[in-house]
């Protein structure tokens, strides 16, 4: 990928600075795009960088930073650049750092640090970031010599983007920027004798796997994030296609197999569908791909799926019977290892299995609102079901976290991958937005819709400023309850009803957003939204629509933290409550 | 389950700044808890050797192994728990002596083929290796004339014979528990 870029010239041999040396290695790497914030120490790097074809994304806060540069990798699959100055600008970094840890992200951090003869001494802006960041990043380094920037940041995107993706920090001295070294670039393949991302399934798990799979009665397979991770989608499908087995998906699984395919089930776990869960603790085999048991998936794991094997197909050894035991452990790519597999399992219908499943499902709900009647109130399902329809589910969705992080989850279909960007391991209140401006810079033609809560929405509102900069254009929908929703929720349910410090009083985001020269719409009304949809995606510029939801309504069904995952609270859905309860799920729509 | 026991691993780990730092702080983040740790030299440049010596069951010491392997300044890691090995500690002991005990505790010194190294009028330095039974076995009989101080190091442990170690991963990550 080295001299690809024609504005480039080449300039290897030539004595340059630290600082240009950080943008040579950039756009080496492939960086077009990087989402920053300067400063004191990493001013020296931002004086080079107008040498060179990056187009620089300024944020307001170090956090949207990080977040963009996540929701860039997220969207396009390379690796997100942020950089930021030491100290506050560094540790401001933190939270995206450790979103971008958990939902394994490929992002690389460049920090400035003080010089280095001042390091260790309490210096202004000096903070230990490398020491700061260690158990939030897949791995970071201190440069204090230019000689070491070119090799450093080549390493850094070689473990960010290879196996288990994962955050890099680099942080540079402003020494190492300022003085000057003979650059050189290396194109030869990267060597680091303790890192082998590249784990290959043993033949005889494989073996055994098959066997499971021929043998079981009642299958079900997860597809986690690492079907997309590892470009599995196909492979899945085929897979399915030729086994028959019905498939459920985690949160971050989501699109990585089509929700409208008849094998698709939907997503499992806290907020899952109730005959998903119902099918996993009844199944006789579970083959896990690219997820990890994460405890929002499993509920109680001493009840959890208690007569299934489990196959369980992941690239990050450490990951291997670490909440769940495991029967075949196959540590590897999940498409290369459903590929292996294909070949070796047999057509079959298992009929019994889906015709149990079909009628579960028939049984509990179906979440198809559409017919329900308009009885003047607006719900949460409302607005993601109209957006669902509207943008026909090819929009690029990126939530924040919450109940309508849920809800999108539960309404908005995803049959696309990499159309749906979620904090899910983390669970970051203010990703939504940061993270869909990044998105955005990677994909300018997908249509951006960022859905939010009243509160996530605020922690990291100042990013409009960012949009108006930029002049781009994506669509912001808040989902307006008054309330930090989710948290009011578990008081609710969990916490006698009492609301401690959830009420939330908002800005009118509608001036907000006219405030920094944008479109804002406010939607009280069911018939209201399409209408402001339509006008969103035709208006040019960022727009927010502020819809005033219900507030006091729930996620349902709901497993409580920790509980069997079986034990699902249901919708109330007794004779009366339809009215106050208008999306009562029922089988009768489908 | 399998049961918990005193695990030793050997950790071949890069020589550089921060490793200690990036291996302790992965023991505290997944809350495996260290009884004692030594790091120190080998005879190959740049590289150095870690003992670490913590409880653990039989999974539990294979994410203990898998995470160590996730560390990018990791080389390689040896259990060596079940493998016929040699640990030691080395501890220093300060006694209270008088003149007329001297006798009893060099012979003391001599059962457990411990060594004064220093000595004054009124107490005597006792330096002692071995595994830590043998040690803890020397101090609970040094303690009726009075411990003043004492100091030991962490386990240092190697296998015996030889184990070859190419400092390169094992192609197959020891994810499969033998205890199923």
């Amino acid at each position: 990928m080295t001299p690809a870029n024609p504005k480039l010239k080449n300039r290897i041999g030539e004595s340059l600075s630290g600082a240009s040396i950080i943008w040579e290695s950039l756009v080496r790497e492939g960086v077009e795009v990087c989402f920053g914030y300067p400063g004191g120490a990493i001013m020296p790097a931002y004086d080079a960088m107008i040498q060179y074809p990056v187009h620089h994304v300024l944020t307001r806060h170090e956090q949207g930073a990080s977040h963009m540069a996540d929701g860039y990798a997220r969207a396009s699959g390379q690796v997100g650049v942020c950089i930021a100055t030491s100290g506050p600008g560094a540790t401001n970094l933190v939270t995206g750092i450790a979103t971008a840890m958990l939902d394994s992200i490929p992002i690389v951090c460049i920090t400035g640090q003080v010089p280095s003869q001042l390091i260790g001494s309490d210096a202004f802006q000096e903070t230990d970031i490398t020491g700061c960041t260690i158990p939030v990043t897949k791995h970071n380094y201190l440069v204090t010599q230019p000689e070491q920037v070119a090799p450093t940041i080549r390493e850094a995107f070689y473990i960010a983007r290879s196996g288990r993706p994962g955050p890099v920090l680099v942080d540079i001295t402003k020494d190492a920027q300022q003085q000057s070294c003979v650059f050189e670039w290396s194109d030869d393949e990267i060597v680091l004798p303790g890192y082998r991302p590249d784990y290959a399934p043993l033949a005889e798990q494989l073996e055994e796997a098959v066997e499971l799979i021929q043998n079981a009665k009642r299958p079900i397979l997860f597809a986690g994030h690492g079907v997309m991770k590892s470009q599995g989608t196909g492979a899945l499908l085929e897979f399915i296609n030729k086994t028959n087995i019905p498939v459920a998906c985690t949160l971050l699984g989501l699109g990585g197999f089509p929700a409208s395919h008849p094998r698709s089930l939907g997503m499992m776990g806290m907020h899952g569908e109730t005959w998903v869960n119902k099918a996993i603790q009844d199944s006789d085999l579970i083959i896990a791909v690219g997820m990890r048991f994460d405890d929002r998936v499993t509920g109680n794991l001493k009840t959890y799926a208690p007569n299934a094997k489990k196959i369980h197909i992941e690239l990050d050894p450490a990951e291997i019977n670490k909440n769940v035991r495991v029967d075949v452990p196959i540590v590897g790519d999940a498409r290369a290892v459903l590929q292996e597999l294909l070949p070796h399992v047999d057509k079959c219908d298992r009929e019994d299995w889906l015709a149990y499943i079909d009628e579960i499902k028939g049984g509990s709900s179906v979440r198809d609102i559409k017919n329900l009647p308009d009885l003047g109130k607006l719900y949460a399902a409302h607005v993601i079901h109209d957006l669902y329809r509207h943008t026909e589910g090819k929009a690029l969705i990126v939530t924040d976290v919450g109940q309508h992080q849920m809800w999108e989850a539960q309404y908005y279909k995803h049959d696309y991958p990499m159309k749906l960007l979620t904090s899910g391991g983390l669970g970051t209140m203010g990703f939504a937005l940061p993270a869909g401006i990044g998105a955005k810079f990677a994909k300018p033609e997908d249509s951006v819709w960022i859905i939010c809560g009243d509160g996530g929405f605020q922690m990291t509102q100042a990013e409009l400023s960012t949009c108006a900069q930029e002049g781009i254009k994506v669509n912001v929908a808040i989902i307006n309850n008054g309330f930090l929703g989710m948290v009011r929720q578990w008081q609710e349910f969990f916490f006698g009803g009492r609301y401690v410090a959830t009420p939330l009083l908002s800005p009118d985001f509608v001036k907000i957003a006219e405030a920094h020269g944008l479109t804002g719409i406010r939607v009280e009304k069911r018939s209201e939204v399409e209408a402001a949809v339509r006008k969103a995606e035709e208006t040019e510029g960022t727009v927010v629509i502020d819809f005033r939801v219900e507030q006091e309504d729930s996620v349902y069904p709901m497993v409580p933290a920790g509980a069997n995952l079986h034990d699902m609270i249901q919708r109330p859905d007794q004779p009366g409550e339809h009215e106050h309860n208008p999306i009562f799920e029922t089988g009768e729509d489908d | 389950m399998s049961q918990s026991v005193q695990r030793t691993f050997a950790v071949f780990v890069e020589d550089k700044p921060g490793v200690l730092n990036r291996v302790a702080s992965l023991f505290r983040r997944r809350s495996f808890n260290i009884d004692s740790l030594n790091v120190g030299a080998t005879h190959e440049p740049g590289v150095s050797r870690m003992t670490i010596v913590c409880e653990a069951d039989e999974d539990k010491a294979r994410r203990i192994e898998a995470n160590l392997y996730k560390m990018v300044n990791v080389l390689w890691v040896d259990d060596l728990t079940y493998k016929q090995s040699i640990s030691r500690v080395l501890a220093l002991i300060k006694v209270n002596c008088e003149r007329i005990q001297r006798d009893e505790i060099l012979k003391i010194c001599d059962v457990f083929r411990a060594r004064a190294i220093d000595m004054s009028p009124e107490r005597v330095t006792i330096e002692i290796t071995g595994p830590q039974d043998k040690v803890d076995g020397l101090v609970s009989v040094l303690r009726p004339f009075g411990i003043l101080e004492m100091v030991q190091t962490g386990t240092v442990a190697m296998t015996r014979g030889v184990e070859e170690h190419d400092l390169a991963h094992p192609t197959v990550p020891a994810s499969r528990s033998t205890a199923a």
